[in-house]
């Protein structure tokens, strides 16, 4: 049985995992740099993909990335697995835990007891590390969760074998082979070149730096389209999408800035501070998008702060992030 | 962000706490417990409103006879036919059919226990629906 898995709170469940898996079988590996090797920061905004019956946008990758990544780039041995039977889902489990093995899991949050009740909606690319069993049920360190916690096993069934968008079918992952000694700066170099070239260069434009424009235009055309009710409901599901719980704040830009600041240690090159700094900034103007966006979500101040403001806001960050990427990409084109 | 910028307005999270990302004195971004930020906790709020207004409506069906009991415990899990029918292991025609009182008066006991079980409550509760509408 593995008791000493040692729990850090995150600000992002895939990465705050996938940096707690690594750690745990020796290679100490911080949230944001797991974040950032992974590839987490994205923009999409997808209006015919709905959820709770509202555009989706989107600040972060596709849920499984990060982890399929970072593993991919510092060619660490991974198994994934799901299952079509929850008996079965369970008994593997069962059998990972006893041999030792620390293994991160998919879980829909509706279902997980421990889970704040004012974020229990059906969302099912919730990853969570279980590192134990005992009689109350599954050890489990949540890693948006400040201290580990025991859960049921039926509730952890439930979780694991939920329904809808991004079924998890009992998804487990863990490490089956990891290199004594690595070394990050290929795999920083490679994930924000790649990054860059999705944000800027990808030839859809709902996605990227081009999707950021398209949500403005959108923006401005809700209310006369919506109405000031539901356009308000679109905004709010937009703020959510930026702010809520596992962004670490600003739409995942602070914790991809924390990632640049880290590699610039890393690579011995100062030129990425400057690009954090950047970062950091462009997280700040998203802060402001919510705060002149929420206006409205309370119904007040409708003269103040109108739609095209917001719109002008979002514009602002895309011209800004374009920028950025473009130069992010050319620094790491010329190591030093 | 600064750390003193890192806001702490009560959400509606109670005790749990977020974590941000911050700037110390020193320029070094640091991880940084939050209580919650205003803008987010509005949206939220905004997302529960929502909820809450969906089980009203079908409360008041439910009460009026337009709709079954099923459809009221459905709402408070925040299920839509198709998802309920996903967990049920039905066709969502067949739950559809269930959202009526007619249907739903003549399901048979192997249903009824199969969506207690969903919405983890004692099969004689899933014909009841509380007399008061739900407090945000």
């Amino acid at each position: 049985m593995t008791d000493s898995f040692v729990h850090h709170h995150s600000a992002h469940c895939e990465s705050g995992v996938t940096a707690g898996l690594l750690t745990h079988y020796g290679l100490p590996m911080s949230e944001a740099m797991a974040f950032g090797i992974g590839s987490g920061l994205f923009f999409a905004y997808f209006p015919f993909i709905r959820v709770n019956g509202l555009p989706m946008s989107t600040f972060r990758c596709a849920p499984g990335g990060i982890f399929r990544l970072v593993a991919k780039r510092l060619k660490i041995g991974v198994e994934r697995r799901t299952f079509g039977d929850s008996q079965r889902g369970m008994a593997a489990l069962d059998g990972l835990l006893d041999r030792g093995i620390v293994v991160g899991a998919q879980t829909g949050v509706f279902w997980l007891p421990y889970f704040p009740p004012a974020l229990r909606f059906h969302f099912n690319a919730h990853n969570i590390v279980i590192f134990g069993r005992e009689a109350g049920g599954y050890r489990i360190s949540d890693p948006i969760i400040g201290e580990p916690v025991v859960c049921p096993a039926a509730d952890l069934e439930r979780a694991r074998f939920a329904r809808g968008v991004f079924a998890p079918r009992g998804r487990l992952y863990w490490l089956t082979d990891v290199p004594r000694a690595i070394d990050l700066t290929p795999a920083i170099l490679e994930s924000i070149r790649d990054v860059s070239r999705v944000m800027t260069r990808t030839p859809v434009p709902l996605i990227g730096v081009a999707g950021m424009r398209y949500l403005a235009s959108s923006i401005e055309r809700w209310p006369a389209r919506l109405g000031a009710r539901r356009a308000a409901l679109y905004l709010g599901q937009l703020i959510r999408m930026q702010e809520e719980i596992g962004t670490g704040g600003g739409g995942f830009r602070f914790i991809y800035a924390a990632f640049l600041q880290e590699a610039a240690g890393v690579l011995g090159d100062a030129r990425y501070l400057d690009l954090s700094a950047r970062m950091t900034a462009i997280g700040d103007r998203w802060r402001d998008v919510a705060v002149a966006g929420v206006r409205h979500c309370k119904g007040e101040m409708r003269g103040d702060v109108s739609y095209a403001d917001v719109a002008a806001l979002v514009r602002e960050c895309a011209g800004l992030e374009s920028a950025l990427f473009r130069d992010l990409d050319a620094t790491a084109r010329s190591p030093r | 962000m600064q750390i003193r910028d890192v806001p702490q307005d009560e959400a509606i999270l109670g005790d749990v706490t977020e974590i941000s990302y911050a700037l110390d004195d020193q320029g070094r971004y640091v991880m940084v417990e939050t209580a919650g930020w205003e803008p987010s906790n509005v949206a939220n709020q905004q997302a529960w409103d929502q909820v809450l207004a969906g089980i009203d409506a079908v409360l008041a069906d439910v009460r009026a006879g337009r709709r079954s009991p099923l459809a009221y415990h459905m709402a408070r899990c925040q299920m839509n036919a198709g998802l309920l029918a996903s967990y049920a292991g039905r066709s969502t025609w067949v739950v559809r059919r269930h959202l009526k009182p007619g249907p739903f008066r003549r399901l048979r006991d192997r249903d009824r226990e199969r969506y207690a079980a969903i919405f983890r409550i004692p099969v004689d509760q899933l014909g009841v629906v509380p007399p008061e509408s739900p407090k945000p």
